[in-house]
C-alpha cells in the first residue's frame, strides 16, 4: 500500500515534469482556452443570445471550462498511448512496481493539468466580465463537478489509449470537437434543431456544465427536458457511469495485455 | 532460467509450439531466429508480460506463472524501443526507475549516480535525454534496466539500428554485467552478435528450438571451412561453380561463389590453378569459417529477418 502511493507519485511526477518542461505543450495546453473565450466572447460574442436572457460571457465560461475538461481526455489517451507504444508500459509490467501506482499516477497528474487550466480560465474569464454569484463554496462544488468528470474521463482515456496507436490519438480532437459542440457549452440547446437539440439535452457534458452554470449563477440555466432539470443529478451520475463502465473495462484491457 | 515445453497460441497460430530452454545462471543465451519465429513471444512469457497456454517455465527458481510478482524483482527487460524518458534527465530517469523498484530515495540518488559513472555518463547526467547520441540512449537504457541488479535480464534486440560503434560499446556493456554475475537472454537478429556475446545460441523456427550448442558446435555441423570466389563479371559465375562442384553455392548479386573444403590449403591452390586454366581473373579468393548467417540458412531453409528489417528503415 505504502508503494502503490509512492508509485504513483513517481509516475505523476514524471508527467507532471513532462508538462512543465515542455513550453510548448503548456502554452497550447492554456492558450487554446484563453483564445476561445476571446473569439467566442468577442468575435461572436455579440451576435449571440442566451436563452431566457444573460450576458454571453457569463453563459460561455462554464461551457469553455466543460470543454477543457473534455479535451482532457485526448490528453490522458494520447500519453497512455504513447506510453505503451514505447514499451515503457511493458516496462512497468515487468517491473515490481504496484499496478495501482500505474493508473493513479495518472490520474493525479491529469487532475492536476486539468485544475491549472480551470485556474487560468478562470482568471481569464474573471477579467472579462465572468463572474459566480452564489458565494464561494457553491463554486468550489462547480469546480468540483468539473473535476469529478475529468477523473472519469481518466478511464475513458486509459481504455481507448491501451486500444489506439498515438498516430490515432492524436487525432482524437476531431471526435472531441463536435462531441464538445453539439452541447450546451456555446449555444443554449433550445436554440438548435429538434433531433440536435435532444442530442445536446442528453449529452453528458451538457450535464456538468448545466450544474456548473447553476452554482456558479450565470445564466441559460433550466429548461422543458429532463435531463436540463436533473442537472446537478446527472452531473453526478453521468461521470460515475463512465467510471462504472471503464475502470473494470481498463482493468481487462490492461490484464488482456498478457494474453 | 528453464522452460519446458512452453505453448502459446494467438487465434489458430502456435506462436510458440513447445519450447524448450535451459540457461545455466551467469551465461549469455543468444535466441535467434526469422521473423516470427517466436523470440519476441519467448521473452515476453519469461519476463511475466504474456500468459502462457501450456508448459512451464521458471526464472530465477521461481515460477513465472504462480510467482509473476517474485519473478519480476530480479528481472529486468530491455526491448526493441527505447524506454528512456527524453524530457527527463539522465539522471532523473536513472531514479525514476530506482523508486519505482522500492530504492529509497536516497538509495536511488546513490545507485544512479554508481550507474552513471559505470555507463560513462556522468558528464551528460543532468542533461535531458533527448540532447543524448543514439548509443548514450541506448547505454542509458540499458543502465536504467540494472538499477536493481538483476539476475536475469532480457535483452530483446539490443543493437537494432545502432551503428557498429554503439553496437560494441552496447557490447561491452552487457559483458561486464555477465561478469557480475547477471544470466542474460538476448534476442536478436544479427547473428555475428551472438557470436560474439552468446555462450549459447538457440535456434528457433516456428515457434519450436531448431538446433542449439555453442556457436562453434553450430558452425562446424555446417562441415568446416569454406572456399570464397568472388568474380568480376556475371559470365564467370558458371564457370567457378563448375570448378568449386556440385556443392557450391552461387551469390548472383555478390559476383560470388562459395563451397564447404575439407582440405584447406590443398583446396585453395587446386581452386587458384584449375581457375587460371580456365582463364578466370578473380577479384578474390578467400578461406574462411562458416558465419552463422550461413547455419541460420542451413538450419531454417530461410534467410534471417535482416533485410526486412532494413527495408523497414528505408520505409
Amino acid at each position: 500500500m505504502r508503494y502503490a502511493v509512492i508509485d504513483s507519485w513517481v509516475v505523476a511526477k514524471r508527467d507532471l515534469v513532462h508538462w512543465l518542461r515542455e513550453p510548448v505543450r503548456v502554452v497550447a495546453n492554456l492558450a487554446y482556452p484563453v483564445i476561445s473565450v476571446l473569439i467566442f466572447g468577442l468575435v461572436f460574442g455579440s451576435a449571440m443570445n442566451v436563452f431566457g436572457g444573460g450576458e454571453y460571457i457569463e453563459f460561455l465560461l462554464p461551457g469553455m471550462f466543460g470543454q477543457t475538461i473534455a479535451f482532457g481526455v485526448g490528453t490522458t489517451l494520447l500519453m497512455v498511448s504513447m506510453d505503451a507504444d514505447r514499451g515503457v508500459t511493458d516496462r512497468f509490467r515487468a517491473s515490481p512496481m504496484s499496478q495501482t501506482g500505474v493508473v493513479a499516477g495518472r490520474s493525479i497528474a491529469d487532475l492536476v493539468n486539468s485544475s491549472l487550466e480551470l485556474l487560468v480560465l478562470a482568471l481569464c474569464g474573471l477579467a472579462m466580465g465572468w463572474s459566480f454569484h452564489d458565494g464561494p463554496l457553491n463554486a468550489l462544488v462547480a469546480f468540483a463537478l468539473l473535476l469529478w468528470l475529468r477523473f472519469a474521463l481518466v478511464w475513458v482515456g486509459i481504455y481507448l489509449g491501451l486500444l489506439v496507436k498515438p498516430e490515432a490519438a492524436q487525432a482524437s480532437w476531431m471526435f472531441l470537437f463536435p462531441l464538445t459542440m453539439f452541447a450546451n457549452t456555446f449555444v443554449s440547446p433550445e436554440l438548435m434543431p429538434g433531433w440536435l437539440r435532444v442530442v445536446a439535452e442528453w449529452n453528458p457534458l451538457s450535464s456538468t456544465v448545466a450544474a456548473a452554470r447553476e452554482l456558479f449563477g450565470n445564466p441559460g440555466v433550466g429548461g422543458d427536458s429532463w435531463a436540463a432539470q436533473h442537472s446537478l443529478l446527472l452531473a453526478v451520475l453521468w461521470p460515475a457511469v463512465f467510471v462504472a463502465v471503464f475502470w473494470p473495462l481498463s482493468v481487462l484491457k490492461y490484464r488482456n495485455l498478457s494474453r | 532460467m528453464l522452460a519446458e515445453g512452453l505453448r502459446k497460441r494467438y487465434g489458430d497460430k502456435w506462436a510458440l509450439d513447445g519450447f524448450d530452454l535451459a540457461v545455466p545462471a551467469g551465461t549469455v543465451c543468444g535466441l535467434l531466429g526469422p521473423n516470427g519465429a517466436g523470440k519476441t513471444t519467448a521473452v515476453r512469457i519469461l519476463a511475466t508480460l504474456l500468459r502462457l497456454d501450456g508448459g512451464r517455465a521458471e526464472v530465477a527458481g521461481l515460477d513465472v506463472a504462480r510467482q509473476a510478482a517474485a519473478v519480476r524483482r530480479h528481472v529486468a527487460l530491455n526491448g526493441q524501443q527505447s524506454t528512456v524518458d527524453d524530457v527527463l534527465t539522465g539522471r532523473e530517469n536513472l531514479v525514476m526507475w530506482g523508486r519505482l523498484y522500492h530504492l529509497s530515495k536516497r538509495e536511488a540518488a546513490a545507485r544512479a549516480d554508481e550507474l552513471l559513472e559505470q555507463f560513462g555518463l556522468t558528464d551528460a547526467a543532468d542533461k535531458r535525454a533527448k540532447h543524448y547520441s543514439g548509443g548514450m540512449r541506448r547505454r542509458l537504457d540499458l543502465a536504467s534496466s540494472f538499477v536493481m541488479r538483476p539476475s536475469v535480464l532480457f535483452l530483446d534486440e539490443p543493437t537494432t539500428g545502432l551503428d557498429p560503434r554503439n553496437r560494441g560499446e552496447v557490447w561491452r556493456e552487457v559483458r561486464r554485467v555477465v561478469a557480475e554475475g547477471t544470466t542474460v537472454l538476448l534476442t536478436t537478429q544479427y547473428l555475428d552478435e551472438a557470436d560474439q556475446l552468446a555462450d549459447q545460441v538457440v535456434v528457433l523456427d516456428t515457434g519450436r528450438v531448431a538446433a542449439q550448442g555453442t556457436p562453434e558446435q553450430l558452425k562446424s555441423k555446417l562441415g568446416g571451412d569454406r572456399i570464397e570466389v568472388v568474380v568480376r563479371t556475371p559470365e564467370e559465375l558458371p564457370v567457378v561453380r563448375d570448378v568449386l562442384g556440385p556443392g557450391a553455392e552461387v551469390d548472383d548479386d555478390a559476383f560470388r561463389v562459395s563451397a564447404a573444403v575439407a582440405d584447406r590449403v590443398a583446396a585453395l591452390t587446386r581452386v587458384t590453378s584449375a581457375l587460371a586454366a580456365k582463364g578466370v581473373d578473380a577479384e578474390d579468393i578467400a578461406l574462411r569459417r562458416p558465419t552463422l548467417d550461413e547455419v541460420f540458412l542451413a538450419i531454417t531453409g530461410h534467410k534471417t529477418g535482416r533485410d526486412n528489417v532494413r527495408a523497414e528503415v528505408r520505409a
